[in-house]
């Protein structure tokens, strides 16, 4: 039988009880009196109480006890004193054994459905998954079940469709949604050569794009696995509880005792007042509180770090995120864009990009990408090149249109004409820590462009950010201490170590440990010792590969700004941990002399029904508590308003 | 004289109380069935979980087999924190749970409210 089937059974049967209780002081009684208490009373515990007794029994059996071990307890002491004080004609309490049950019963109702509730969050990811895909088979499109797509399979993507698996675009272009993996709110562009992740949601094109990605190895099967193994993972201050928890219900017991032997022995009260001060304090007692409050906030807070596109690894990360102080940032690639742009061209910007274009166009030089991608957002023309040659240490050289143009570092300035004017501009931009590159035609310089590694839009914000959450930042670079402070200035980070080899990250961060805990932002692949060796390592997202191994956090999209929502959702989750614990702590620990009568001289005291009540909602407002973490704001300190 | 002997009876529950639970019981140890390179093991959860500490061989793909015949929702759930698992365990059905061997070492599993648990030992 289900629990809540067992309550509305226990719920009807007592219902002529209640109408006993409440109508008594206007005269009127149950028909039947104690009779029909005793019939009633009788069915609920065979019925609706009984599997608390079986439960009991067998963890007794086995040395053990548990919540239904006090419930068993509670309610057989009443049930049976009461057949006694019937036969001896004394005042009965069938009602305590009867309402006890419905309460604990109905808690249990609650607490079932949000238990479920807390877990449901990997469901939910799991159940994005496509059901199937328009896949090329034979030289056309054919629909399959999602499990027959292999890698390698062309796969057709239709205006609103759910992207089956992750791979990269061959054909088209499009608009994706992709919140529901990565939490990116905006849609995403998509043409081809990018990569689209599966589950998420395509908008108004159409495209073809090859799967590289099926089955367990998805972006979306690594996360669910990674939200299923840290929403059940232990937090350390989970051991404080596994201790108690041991010894809770015996203790519980033995108090229960020693309040009836004080009671009846040493206070002279009547055999019925003892049980019922002992009865009390077996049903308010609830271990189920304690136990419950961190599982369900761990389950919760991560759930929806997850919806967030932030994945946390589990409970010892959440607890350790608490007392960092610093946040070390890798420079590339996490406060930088990664990918050297364009930012200034001095001169005629049409001719200048123009010649530069076409000169590096056949040159592999990491700047060189810069500047054909600058030249082809401008759309600027390319010319072609004659005898095209590199000039050692310098740059490049070749004839376009029957002159000799030239691209190059300053070095190439002692060959050429150099007017004072740029040459003033070359320092004011080298200052700003920009790489310059020189175009010349005829013996001239032209023009020049300054080259960047630009911060991304989102990195002053995210550093103020945690400034304003009173953390330390720094920024570890191998980079020179000029372009390094350069950076840090536009972005505003606190402290700069510059000039440090990849091999050396690790031992700089032990070094910042020395004063306080530390986290360390990077991208998972170059930076693992690094991460591995700070408090906490939050890996920045990069493509559809989840590299938790090396980090505790992962930021799925790649938004610096999640640093500080990951942090402020680890921290929210760990107070409301100890928030629940507190709860659970205070209840017990007040409400169990409550019920034991210690403050009956003073006018309080609990009935038995009463400290059903109250254990049925401590340990349901514990999960309701832990639930309310899915509402909770994150929001950046910053701007927090006072109203 | 009643009352005396009350408390008697009364301290002597208390004593058996402590005894009972605190005191040192032996558990059962069971290492699984290994066929075909396979080892699997039922587990009946009455009360607790018996066996409560189960020994696996590393390195051989185990199979748990969990049948809760307790009504009591305090274990309606069984969860290996360390494999990420969280299994809902409906009454009188045979649940398996697949076990990754591959590190050896000793590992606890619990209720879904952290009240009873079991070892779980692979080597």
């Amino acid at each position: 039988m289900s629990i809540s089937q067992r309550f509305w059974i226990s719920l009807i049967l007592s219902l002529p009880m209640v109408a006993n209780m409440i109508l008594m002081p206007f005269g009127w009684l149950l028909p039947g009196g104690a009779w029909t208490q005793l019939v009633l009373t009788t069915l609920i515990m065979l019925i609706s109480a009984r599997p608390f007794w079986e439960s009991a029994w067998a963890s007794f059996k086995k040395h053990h006890s548990n919540m239904d071990t006090l419930v068993a307890i509670g309610t057989v002491t009443a049930y049976v004193y009461s057949i006694y004080a019937m036969i001896t004609s004394q005042d009965v309490f069938f009602e305590s054994a009867a309402f006890v049950t419905t309460f604990v019963l109905l808690g249990q109702v609650f607490e079932e459905r949000m238990r479920n509730n807390a877990s449901n969050a990997v469901e939910k990811l799991a159940n994005l998954q496509a059901k199937d895909a328009e896949v090329l088979r034979d030289g056309q499109f054919t629909k399959i079940p999602l499990s027959e797509v292999v890698v390698g399979d062309m796969i057709r993507v239709k205006p609103g469709q759910k992207i089956p698996v992750d791979g990269i675009i061959t054909e088209g272009t499009s608009s994706v949604d992709e919140s529901m993996v990565t939490g990116e709110s905006m849609p995403v562009e998509k043409k081809m050569d990018d990569a689209v992740i599966g589950a998420t949601i395509n908008g108004n094109g159409t495209f073809t794009f090859k799967a590289n990605k099926i089955g367990e190895d998805t972006m979306l099967s690594q996360i669910v696995e990674l939200v299923k193994k840290a929403q059940n993972s232990h937090a350390p201050i989970q051991n404080l509880t596994d201790k108690v928890s041991d010894i809770f219900v015996p203790i519980v017991l033995i108090l229960a005792i020693l309040t009836f032997l004080i009671w009846y022995v040493f206070l002279d009260a009547s055999v019925a007042n003892a049980l019922i001060f002992a009865v009390s304090v077996v049903v308010i007692a609830c271990p189920c509180a304690l136990g419950l409050a961190t599982p369900t906030a761990l389950m919760v807070g991560t759930g929806r770090g997850a919806k967030m596109g932030i994945l946390i690894k589990d409970g010892t990360v959440l607890e350790a995120v608490n007392d960092i102080q610093t946040v070390v940032f890798d420079k590339t690639g996490t406060i930088t864009v990664g990918k050297p742009q364009v930012t200034d061209i001095v001169g005629d910007t049409k001719q200048v990009l123009s010649i530069a274009a076409s000169l590096e166009e056949n040159s592999e030089h990491p700047l060189a990408a810069a500047i054909l991608d600058r030249a082809k957002t401008d759309q600027a023309q390319t010319q072609p090149t004659t005898g095209f040659k590199a000039i050692e240490g310098k740059g490049v050289e070749a004839q376009i249109n029957d002159q000799r143009g030239v691209v190059g570092n300053d070095k190439l300035a002692q060959d050429l004409v150099f007017g004072d004017a740029l040459k003033q501009q070359m320092v004011t931009l080298q200052n700003q820590a920009k790489t310059v590159v020189l175009v010349g035609l005829d013996q001239t310089v032209i023009g020049l462009i300054a080259i960047q590694d630009v911060p991304k839009d989102t990195s002053r914000e995210a550093i103020a950010d945690l400034k304003a959450r009173g953390l330390k930042t720094v920024m570890l670079t191998g980079d020179n201490q000029r372009v390094a402070q350069a950076v840090a200035e536009e972005v505003g980070i606190d402290d700069v170590i510059a000039d440090v080899l990849p091999g050396d990250k690790a031992d700089h961060i032990a070094d910042l440990q020395k004063t306080g805990k530390v986290a360390f932002v990077g991208d998972g692949i170059n930076d693992a010792p690094a991460l591995t060796t700070a408090d906490v390592g939050i890996v920045m997202g990069s493509g559809t590969d989840i590299a938790i191994d090396s980090g505790g956090i992962v930021l799925v999209k790649n938004d610096l700004r999640d640093v500080d929502r990951a942090l402020a959702l680890s921290k929210k989750t760990f107070n409301r941990i100890k928030l629940n614990l507190f709860w659970a702590f205070v209840y017990n620990v007040l409400g169990i002399p409550v019920a034991a009568g210690v403050f009956y001289f003073i006018g309080l005291s609990l009935s038995p029904e009463l400290a059903g009540l109250a254990m049925a909602f401590s340990s349901l407002s514990v999960v309701t508590s832990s639930v309310l973490l899915n509402k909770a704001k994150i929001k950046p300190k910053r701007n927090v308003q006072v109203d | 004289m009643i009352k005396i002997i009350v408390l008697i009876v009364g301290l002597a529950i208390i004593g058996f109380i402590g005894w009972w639970f605190f005191g040192k019981h032996t558990t059962e140890e069971v290492a699984a069935d290994v066929q075909d390179q396979q080892q699997e093991i039922d587990i009946e959860v009455n009360g607790g979980y018996s066996p409560e500490t189960v020994v696996l061989k590393q390195g051989v793909p185990a199979i748990l087999n969990f049948t809760r015949k307790d009504a009591s929702s305090c274990l309606d759930r069984v969860v290996f924190s360390d494999f990420g698992i969280n299994q809902e365990l409906p009454r009188n059905q045979k649940e398996a749970i697949t076990i990754d061997t591959t590190t050896p070492g000793e590992y606890q599993w619990a209720c879904g409210m952290d009240m009873f648990h079991g070892k779980l030992i692979i080597k």
